[in-house]
C-alpha cells in the first residue's frame, strides 16, 4: 500500500502530465486546419492535372515513342517503394498503420521473386522498416526541419525517384501513404506511380475536344509526366501532414481522458487512505482515555 | 466589348486565380499568345515569363510564372503553373537563387540535350529578369 505522500506525488505527475497532452492536443487541432487548408488548396491542380494527363494520354496512346515513363521498362521485376511516414511518434497507430501495410506489400512481392527497394520519406517509417527490411532501404529523405510541406519538398523526393528511374534502379514505382478521409480515420494507402496510369475521367470532354498540341503531344507529355509525378507525391505528403495532425490529436484526446480518469481513481485511494489514517487516530485517542 | 470567359490559375500550392476575363496573354513555349474567348482547343506548355490578365471589367493583372502548361478550350482557359507569384510580389532573391540553379544545371549537364535544355532554360530566366527588372 502506498503512503499517503506517494500518491500525492504521483496524482501531482499525473495531472502534469494531462496538462502536457492538452497541450500537444491543442496544438495538433490548430495544425490540422491547417494542414486540411493546405490539402484543399493544392486538390485543384491535382484534379486538373489529371484531367490533363488523361486527356493527352489518349492522344498519344501507348505507342512505342510514348516516354517510358509511362509505358515503364516492360518488365516488372525490381520495385521500389517509396514510403511516406510523419516525423515524430505520438500520433496513435498512424505510423505503424502505414508502415504495416508496406510491409505486407514486401512481403508479397518478395514472396513473388521480386526485387524490393525501399525509399523512406519521414523518420518514423524508417525506424520501423529498418528493423526487418535494413537491407533493402536504399535511402531515406527526412523533413524534420521543414515547418510547412511545400512543392519543392515534394520536387526533392519526385527528383531522387526519376533519377533513379533513368539510371534504370527499378521497373516499378509505387507510393505509400495514408489517405486523411477523418480526423479518426486515415487509410493507408497504395499507388503506382511509375508507369503512369491515366486516369478515365473526363472521357466524354476529351473525346469531342479535338485539341491544338504546342509543341507536340508527345514533347508536353513528356513534359507533363515528371510533373504529374511531382503532383502526386505532393498530394501524398500533404495527406499525411494533415492524417498525422488528425491521428494526434485523437491519440492525445485519449491520453488526457485516461489521465483524468487516472486522477480521480488516485484522489479516490488517497481520501480513503487519508479517512482510514483519521479514523484510526481517533481510535487510538478514544480508547487510550477509556483505559484510564 | 470583347466576350468573356473564364481563366483560372492554379499553383500546386493553391488556386490563385479564378475569374472572368476578356483576355490573357500566356508566354508559351513556342511564342507568346493572347488568348481571347471561342479559342480553339490547344494545349501548350509554357516557358518562365509573365501572364497578363484582363478581368472583365478591364482591370489588368500580372503574374510571373515559372514553367508549367496551358490547357485552352473555347470557354475557358486553366493555367497550371509550376509556381506562380503577382508582379507586384516577386522575390527577387528567389529569382536570382533560380538563375544560380540554372547556371549550375548548365555547368553540370552532361549531355547535348541535357546542356541544350538548361542552355534554353537559362536563356528564359535572363529574359525574364530583364524583363521585369526595371518594373
Amino acid at each position: 500500500m502506498p503512503s499517503l505522500k506517494d500518491l500525492k506525488n504521483r496524482i501531482a505527475s499525473v495531472k502534469a502530465t494531462q496538462k502536457i497532452t492538452k497541450a500537444m492536443q491543442m496544438v495538433a487541432a490548430a495544425k490540422l486546419r491547417r494542414a486540411q487548408e493546405a490539402a484543399e488548396a493544392a486538390r485543384p491542380y491535382s484534379q486538373r492535372m489529371a484531367a490533363v494527363m488523361s486527356n493527352i494520354a489518349q492522344a498519344v496512346g501507348s505507342g512505342d515513342d510514348a516516354p517510358r515513363l509511362m509505358t515503364g521498362t516492360g518488365k516488372d521485376d525490381v520495385h521500389l517503394l517509396v514510403v511516406c511516414t510523419a516525423e515524430r511518434g505520438l500520433c496513435g497507430g498512424f505510423n505503424s498503420q502505414i508502415a504495416r501495410f508496406a510491409r505486407e506489400h514486401i512481403r508479397r512481392l518478395l514472396a513473388d521473386g521480386k526485387t524490393v527497394k525501399i525509399l523512406c520519406v519521414g523518420k518514423k517509417g524508417f525506424d520501423i522498416l529498418r528493423r526487418d527490411y535494413a537491407s533493402l532501404i536504399i535511402e531515406r529523405v527526412d523533413f524534420r526541419e521543414v515547418k510547412r510541406m511545400s512543392f519543392v519538398q515534394a520536387e526533392t523526393v519526385a527528383e531522387k525517384v526519376m533519377t533513379l528511374f533513368e539510371a534504370g534502379g527499378f521497373d516499378v514505382c509505387t507510393l505509400f501513404y495514408s489517405e486523411f478521409k477523418s480526423v479518426i480515420s486515415q487509410v493507408p494507402t497504395a499507388q503506382q506511380l511509375i508507369p503512369a496510369t491515366a486516369g478515365s475521367a473526363d472521357a466524354d470532354r476529351s473525346a469531342s475536344a479535338v485539341y491544338d498540341y504546342e509543341p507536340g503531344a508527345e514533347e508536353i507529355l513528356e513534359d507533363l509526366l515528371p510533373r504529374s509525378i511531382k503532383v502526386q507525391i505532393f498530394r501524398a505528403l500533404l495527406e499525411n501532414v494533415a492524417g498525422e495532425m488528425g491521428a494526434k490529436m485523437s491519440a492525445m484526446d485519449n491520453a488526457t481522458r485516461n489521465a483524468g480518469e487516472m486522477i480521480d481513481k488516485l484522489s479516490m485511494s488517497y481520501n480513503r487512505q487519508r479517512q482510514a489514517q483519521i479514523t484510526k487516530e481517533l481510535i487510538e485517542i478514544i480508547s487510550g482515555a477509556e483505559a484510564l | 466589348m470583347a466576350d468573356s470567359f473564364n481563366f483560372e490559375l492554379v499553383s500546386p500550392e493553391k488556386l490563385l486565380l479564378s475569374a472572368s476575363v476578356t483576355e490573357v496573354v500566356i508566354p508559351g513555349m513556342e511564342g507568346e499568345m493572347t488568348v481571347m474567348a471561342h479559342h480553339a482547343p490547344t494545349m501548350t506548355t509554357i516557358k518562365p515569363g509573365v501572364v497578363t490578365v484582363v478581368m472583365a471589367d478591364g482591370r489588368s493583372e500580372r503574374y510571373v510564372v515559372f514553367g508549367g502548361f496551358a490547357d485552352i478550350v473555347p470557354d475557358g482557359c486553366t493555367l497550371l503553373a509550376e509556381s506562380a507569384v503577382a508582379v507586384a510580389d516577386i522575390d527577387r532573391d528567389d529569382l536570382a537563387r533560380r538563375l544560380q540553379d540554372a547556371r549550375e544545371d548548365f555547368n553540370d549537364a552532361t549531355t547535348d540535350s541535357g546542356k541544350q535544355k538548361a542552355q534554353q532554360y537559362l536563356d528564359q530566366l535572363t529574359t525574364l529578369n530583364g524583363a521585369i527588372l526595371p518594373a
